[in-house]
């Protein structure tokens, strides 16, 4: 494919139904009413010449050069910020309008250098484009006059540099920041010929900037600029696919020369990110060809062995004569694997695939389990189904929106920006954190309500919302009469208005005080279109399904549910969390969420793939470890996830590992379970895959192949091979006739095909016959199981209890630059923003403990003990600390529990009781890691040479 | 017992009217008779400043050019018009006889910060009549009086009213533009000084006829007793009941507010002042939307020079067809015109539109300050036309102005004698724009220093035929292409010097110097 240009209509469409007709050039267009002159002439396929103008932003009015002339008008209005009327006759070309355009060029150009043939974006710039367009030939001010010529180039951050003399101060870049990022970073300080972009501190990197790279994309000259332009030079073809980090599913432009990956442009028809990114998916992408990136397989008899570097038969080889080893030893249940949340569900599809049918159990899991498994079970339970109930767009239409247990300006940075553009245009907001997180208190943008409650405390906190709601009459009646069941709400109602779930006795329990948690309520209740969305803060808990349920409740007593503006909306953490899910990457559950034991599923899964299938469930993740550590499990296929990292209680999950007979690890870089494998299967980044995602809100998305895999294979085929050496043959040509199973064996994916997605765009599943263009937003009219269900969500406290020896309550998240275990963003510039992991801890609580910012300290839990720095905060409540898992030296998870959700086992990463004292060295566990690092990378295959 | 009057006017206190009253002071402390002195607005003939008045029976008269030196022998005289600086009657000075004092009517002669003696002289007649209107009879009034905006644009008043009056919003605002940035201009600073009972009164009739329950006063930080003056003066109406919930007895809320602006004069421009109000740079917005539509944060705002809104309490009082019958054509009413620059009477002159300007400079003005032949008059504050002594026979009036391509302004007008070069001036023209622009749109950014570039080069004679033709084009560009008036309006004293004064522009400098 050629570079894609999107067309720039110049101004934001208007939004009216109403038409008018307008005249262009003698043209007849009609277009919304509220549409800019400028817009409506790109419609009718008059490009006016402009420089401020561009569609992701409101107009602004200041190049002049978009200047045109209007019948019966008096002037030279300026087309971007002047609306379309009906009847309007317009020229755009005039022989005064030209006059005036070259007039502000001549301007323009006496103040910019004249290095067109050395400047990183020749070819691409909309200044060299304009000063063609209105034919300027000569600048006769000449170049002596006052200029910017010698101002000094800001190149602070690691992914773009900021040329002051090349600015031309159209505000594009502050703009964007303002409207599309919402960080407003930027603004213009000085005025007349001195105005210039400027910064709250001397640099970007000092100063708010996030680096999203919204000011970069705006910039329509050479000042700013992504390094990667300048290093490469202009692109000249680009690939669209989707973003490899979170849950937003950002549609990508991978512009490249050759096999070169110039920039990650956002694409402004990505129905999930509309144009915009973040520092992730933007700029850290490099990781893809970072040093520490594997590309050959490799096997080693013993983990203490040297790892060797083999042929792809001979590594596959040796996998399936171990494995059918094993399982002649110890039974056909003694193996197993886990999918991963980041590869595609066509890659996920057949790892499934593999363990049904050629390793003949159901020993399949996901990483899922660990994050949203409660999001699964609790909406099935309530609503019917496994998966959040409304696009992202949904929430510009939203009246109050309650964020619980996430922190989406860090972990969901590019909806954070759709969700913040929202509230500014003046949505209330409710924040349920134990953290001050950003949104609480942010430019433009404050809290109704926070309820910074105990950590644990969720259930509780949700039962009193719902009481006050019951308790005061705010219950929409008529969408319970008519769409759920009457008896559960019923008995719902009852148990709700106990008054153990008043606010009053909430108060004690979670610390958020009863007006507090009534004030909120009746805002949520009343308001308007109540939204909710919420992330790991819900359901890692040990009453995480217990907990989704309960917003599911208070969603359907206040009617917030079947529309846009409504919903309960799970912030997925990964790229394909959702997809992983749905491909049937569960012990218990095939593909869209049917049960392994129903023999009409079953036996349409055996009818294709030719084979019988177990029909009893298979191990979750918690269990193959259990089952490892007492000798029954003994080995594991791991697609891209490190659980040696991830899990909880690290030291349980490496006894584990240790004790396996064979692991196999496919991954891009010898990560922390790589120390434990015995077969290293290198896979590829998602610039190499092709297949698709499914992101948070259950859209498909194309993942495109930019370059070929840099292993020689992809990674479903490395996966079908070794199915193939285990007896079950898996043949397919290509990704596109895997997407062609999935959809012939899974009712909700029937109309999807790679065909269709290419041609139409991204699709939110179901897409079927029922819903042939996909579905925006679930249980319009009637909820995927019928009537919606209420259940009664009891509050029990979590086991894992403060007393005076672990008297804080530890919580874990992310941050904005690193990503989950920070396997890719630790391999790129992103760690200038963070390099390690830190723990917050509020000051009374640091000052009974001598701990003074950036001190040591180490954090004992009863499971395990790690050092860290410490960050006093006053983001933190007292009583509560925090930290990252996104370095693994850190062994966050070293002090974290197994304890888990009731039903789904999602471990309860967010509580646990721990005590921090100041340190002077690494824990034991530390040591013990740093140790075993150095090992690794003597078993390196390509360990490094000897210093001479 | 003595009753004095002593103006508190920064133009008083400029040439030491503080010092004045100081000795006044000290004399009376000393003094067996009783003495009052009454610090006052100014009569606005600053030539006479500070100009010290008694009141007795027969009115108020005058002593001009008072310095703490006379005091005593002022006392030792009686104040008897025997003295040098006896100035006889005020109300017969000749420059003072001549003007139609309307706006003006107490400036000068009251207490400023006094709610009674506003009351008394003839204040509130207005708001109350206004109080016995509906908001519709209200702006008809305006609308019928034929008002046009005191700040520059000159649009009519009464459209205004109406369009935020018709928007439909929970909350609508009364914008004062206070920002008098103008050079040679104080007709603002002098009534907010003298008079802001005035004020306070337009801005709550205009609350009434729109709807509005909220005003801003947006005071340009160059004027500290004006500052004082008003926030004195909204204490004093708040405790009266004037402002408030129910403001002046209305039912209604209404409630002013005075912010600082920062001293930038773009902030004179409504939109840059809109924004500046809201906290933000200075800087101006794009029209449409239209301040009275989506104005201060977003909600319809009627946004008014001082002036303006001090025009309204008499509208009110005496009926928009009375305040039509003053003026010419379509420039009803009054305009406080503003002496300054190079003339000898310089001062405020409120009369009716139509007035000849070589009445205003020469027989009030008595002409330049030098003694030397005035040649040329700048109208209308920076931005305003350069005219020649041969054109000084145009009448004062909007209509008149338009055809020779300019406008009265902010009514200010500053006189140069025959030592001016034209040149210098219009190179003036583009770095005053240079220094002020707002810095968003290009040609005025970038064009006013260009422009001064340019004209520095055809003052020093170089390529003078193709710059003046370069300045043509700029002006063009400017005049078309700017956002703002700032831009805009720059190419009016270029041009016009230009025109008017092609012998400045030949690049010879020893040919300006023989004028």
């Amino acid at each position: 494919m050629a570079l894609l240009k999107e067309t720039d209509y110049g101004t934001p469409a208007a939004a009216s139904t109403d038409t008018i007709t307008l005249e262009v050039d003698g043209m007849d267009v009609q277009v919304p009413k509220g549409t800019s002159i400028m817009r409506a002439a790109k419609e009718a396929g008059v490009s006016i010449p402009k420089l401020c103008a561009t569609d992701m932003v409101k107009s602004f009015g200041s190049c002049r050069l978009c200047l045109v002339e209007i019948d019966g008008r008096k002037g030279t209005p300026s087309s971007c910020t002047t609306p379309a009327e009906d009847g309007m006759v317009v020229k755009t070309q005039t022989e005064r309008l030209a006059r005036i355009r070259r007039g502000v060029m001549e301007l323009y150009i006496s103040d910019h250098p004249l290095d067109c043939l050395t400047c990183p974006t020749n070819g691409d710039c909309e200044l060299q484009d304009m000063a063609g367009a209105v034919g300027l030939r000569d600048v006769r001010y000449g170049y002596s006059g006052e200029n910017h010529l010698d101002l000094s180039k800001d190149e602070s951050t690691p992914y773009f540099t900021y040329d002051p003399s090349k600015c031309i101060v159209c505000s594009r870049c502050v703009r964007a920041c303002d409207e599309v990022q919402g960080t407003l970073a930027l603004t213009i300080e000085g005025r007349g010929f001195g105005s210039r972009v400027a910064l709250g501190t001397d640099d970007f990197f000092s100063s708010e900037c996030v680096s999203c790279g919204a000011c970069v994309q705006a910039c329509p000259t050479a000042t700013l600029t992504e390094n990667s332009l300048i290093e490469h030079g202009v692109p000249d073809r680009s690939v669209v696919t989707t973003c490899a980090y979170c849950g937003v599913g950002c549609e990508f432009k991978a512009e490249l020369k050759g096999e070169q990956v110039v920039r990650m442009m956002p694409f402004k028809d990505g129905k999930a990110n509309h144009g915009h990114s973040c520092v992730k998916g933007r700029f850290a992408w490099g990781y893809a060809t970072h040093k520490d990136r594997k590309t050959k397989p490799m096997i080693r008899d013993n983990i203490t062995d040297v790892w060797r570097e083999v042929s792809w038969d001979e590594a596959l080889d040796f996998a399936a004569i171990r494995l059918k080893a094993i399982q002649a030893e110890h039974g056909v249940k003694s193996i197993g694997g886990i999918t991963s949340s980041r590869c595609t569900n066509e890659e996920v599809w057949v790892v499934q695939k593999m363990i049904r049918a050629a390793f003949g159990n159901n020993n399949v899991d996901t990483c899922a389990r660990v994050c949203h498994s409660p999001t699964g079970y609790g909406l099935n339970q309530t609503y019917g189904t496994s998966a959040g109930t409304q696009n992202f767009d949904s929430v510009e239409e939203a009246d109050v929106i309650m964020v619980i247990g996430s922190n989406p300006t860090d972990a969901h940075p590019v909806f954070a920006s759709q969700m913040k553009r929202r509230l500014r245009a003046g949505a209330k907001l409710i924040v349920v954190d134990p953290r001050a997180i950003a949104l609480v208190r942010s430019p433009h943008i404050e809290a109704a309500h926070h309820l910074q409650l105990q950590p644990g405390t969720n259930v509780a906190v949700v039962n009193a919302l719902a009481h006050v709601v019951v308790a005061e009459g705010l219950v929409d009646e008529a969408f319970i009469r008519e769409r759920c069941e009457a008896d559960a709400f019923a008995k719902w109602k009852d148990f709700i208005c106990d008054p153990v779930n008043s606010p009053e006795a909430v108060a004690e329990i979670s610390g958020v005080t009863a007006e507090d948690i009534r004030a909120a309520a009746r805002l949520y209740a009343t308001a308007g279109n109540g939204a909710i969305y919420y992330g790991l803060g819900v359901t890692e808990h040990s009453q995480g399904s217990t907990m989704v349920m309960g917003m599911a409740n208070l969603a359907m007593a206040t009617g917030n549910i079947g529309r846009a503006g409504v919903g309960v909306n799970p912030m997925r953490g990964q790229n394909n969390v959702q997809g992983a899910c749905d491909m049937g990457s569960f012990p218990h559950e095939f593909a869209g969420y049917r049960p392994v034991s129903d023999d009409a599923v079953r036996g349409s899964f055996e009818g294709s793939w030719g084979c019988t299938l177990d029909g009893k469930p298979g191990y979750r993740i918690p269990n193959m470890i259990d089952e490892a550590c007492a000798g029954n499990f003994k080995a594991i296929y791991i697609q891209g996830e490190d659980i040696a990292q991830s899990d909880p209680n690290t030291a349980h999950v490496e006894e584990a590992l240790e004790a396996m007979d064979c692991v196999i690890v496919q991954d891009l870089f010898l990560n922390e379970t790589a120390r434990f494998a015995h077969v290293f299967l290198p896979g590829t980044s998602f610039l190499e895959k092709d297949g698709t995602f499914i992101n948070a809100e259950r859209r498909l998305g194309r993942v495109r192949p930019v370059m070929k895999p840099a292993t020689g294979k992809d990674e479903w085929q490395i996966t079908c091979e070794l199915a193939g050496r285990m007896g079950h043959s898996m043949a397919y040509g290509n990704a596109a006739e895997i997407m062609d199973e999935i959809a012939a064996l899974t009712p909700t994916f029937a109309n999807v095909s790679f065909k269709r997605l290419d041609e139409g765009g991204s699709l939110q599943w179901p897409c079927n016959d029922a819903h042939p263009e996909g579905t925006t937003v679930m249980h319009v009219g009637e909820f995927v199981r019928g009537k919606g269900n209420f259940v009664l969500t009891e509050y029990i406290p979590t086991e894992e209890k403060t007393n005076r020896k672990f008297p804080l309550i530890l919580t874990t998240g992310r941050i904005l630059s690193q990503y989950n275990v920070g396997a890719q963003t630790r391999r790129t510039d992103n760690n200038k923003w963070m390099e390690k992991d830190l723990l917050e801890i509020h000051p009374s609580d640091a000052e009974m403990r001598g701990v003074r910012d950036g001190d040591w300290v180490s954090v004992r839990s009863r499971k395990g003990e790690t050092t860290l720095s410490a960050l006093v905060s006053e983001r933190m409540a007292p009583g509560v600390v925090y930290t990252t898992f996104h370095h693994p030296e850190s062994g966050a998870n070293v002090v974290t529990t197994e304890i888990s959700d009731w039903a789904t086992e999602c471990p309860e990463y967010k509580v646990t009781a721990v005590e921090v004292a100041p340190a002077n060295h690494l824990s034991d566990w530390q040591q013990n890691h740093a140790k075993a690092e150095e090992l690794e990378k003597m078993l390196s295959p390509n360990k490094p040479e000897a210093a001479e | 017992m003595i009753k004095l009057f002593l103006p508190l006017d920064s133009a008083a206190v400029a040439v030491g009217a503080d010092a004045v009253a100081d000795e006044i002071l000290s004399v009376t402390a000393t003094c067996d008779t009783r003495v009052t002195l009454t610090r006052t607005g100014s009569r606005g003939m600053h030539w006479l400043e500070p100009m010290l008045e008694i009141e007795d029976d027969d009115g108020r008269r005058g002593f001009g050019k008072v310095t703490p030196e006379m005091v005593p022998s002022l006392f030792e005289a009686g104040f008897s018009d025997d003295h040098p600086s006896a100035l006889g009657k005020v109300d017969d000075l000749e420059y003072f006889k001549a003007q139609t004092r309307v706006i003006f009517s107490r400036c000068g002669v009251t207490d400023p910060l006094s709610h009674d003696q506003y009351k008394k002289h003839g204040g509130f007649g207005g708001l109350n009549n206004a109080l016995l209107l509906n908001p519709e009879d209200v702006c008809e009034q305006i609308l019928s009086s034929g008002l046009r905006g005191r700040g520059g644009a000159a649009f009519p008043a009464g459209i205004k009213w109406n369009t935020v009056r018709e928007a439909q919003a929970g909350q609508k605002y009364i914008v004062c533009n206070a920002d008098e940035g103008d050079s040679g201009t104080f007709a603002d600073r002098m009534i907010m000084e003298g008079d802001p009972f005035l004020l306070i009164e337009g801005m709550l009739i205009a609350g009434l006829g729109v709807g509005a329950t909220k005003g801003f006063i947006y005071l340009r930080s160059e004027y500290p007793v004006a500052q004082r003056i008003l926030s004195e003066t909204l204490s004093v109406a708040r405790s009266a009941g004037l402002l408030g919930s129910d403001a002046g007895g209305s039912g209604q809320a209404f409630d002013i507010e005075l912010f600082m602006g920062a001293g930038a004069y773009i902030c004179g421009e409504e939109t840059s002042l809109l924004e500046s109000l809201e906290g933000k740079r200075g800087q101006v917005r794009a029209k449409p939307p239209l301040p009275a539509l989506e104005g201060l944060q977003g909600k319809p705002t009627l946004v008014h020079n001082v002036i303006s809104l001090c025009s309204v309490p008499s509208i009110l009082q005496k009926g928009g067809e009375w305040y039509k019958g003053l003026g010419e054509g379509r420039s009803t009413g009054t305009m406080p015109f503003q002496l300054a620059g190079n003339v000898k009477n310089g001062g405020l002159f409120e009369a009716p539109f139509g007035l000849s300007l070589d009445d205003l400079v020469h027989k009030y003005g008595g002409g330049a300050r030098s003694g030397r032949p005035v040649r040329a008059v700048q109208v209308g504050g920076p931005l305003g036309v350069y005219l020649p002594a041969s054109m000084l026979t145009m009448k004062l009036d909007y209509e008149t102005f338009q055809k020779v391509g300019a406008g009265i302004g902010h009514g200010g007008i500053v006189v140069f004698d025959d030592s001016v070069d034209l040149a210098a001036q219009a190179k003036y023209a583009f770095d005053f724009c240079a220094i002020e622009s707002c810095g968003k749109c290009t040609p005025c950014r970038i064009g006013a220093v260009r422009g001064s570039e340019v004209m520095q080069k055809v003052i020093t004679g170089e390529n003078v035929t193709e710059n003046l033709a370069l300045v043509n084009d700029l002006c063009e560009v400017m005049v078309d292409g700017s956002l703002c008036a700032m831009g805009g309006m720059t190419p009016v004293p270029v041009l016009s010097a230009m025109e008017h004064f092609p012998e400045d522009f030949t690049g010879d400098s020893s040919a300006a110097e023989g004028n």
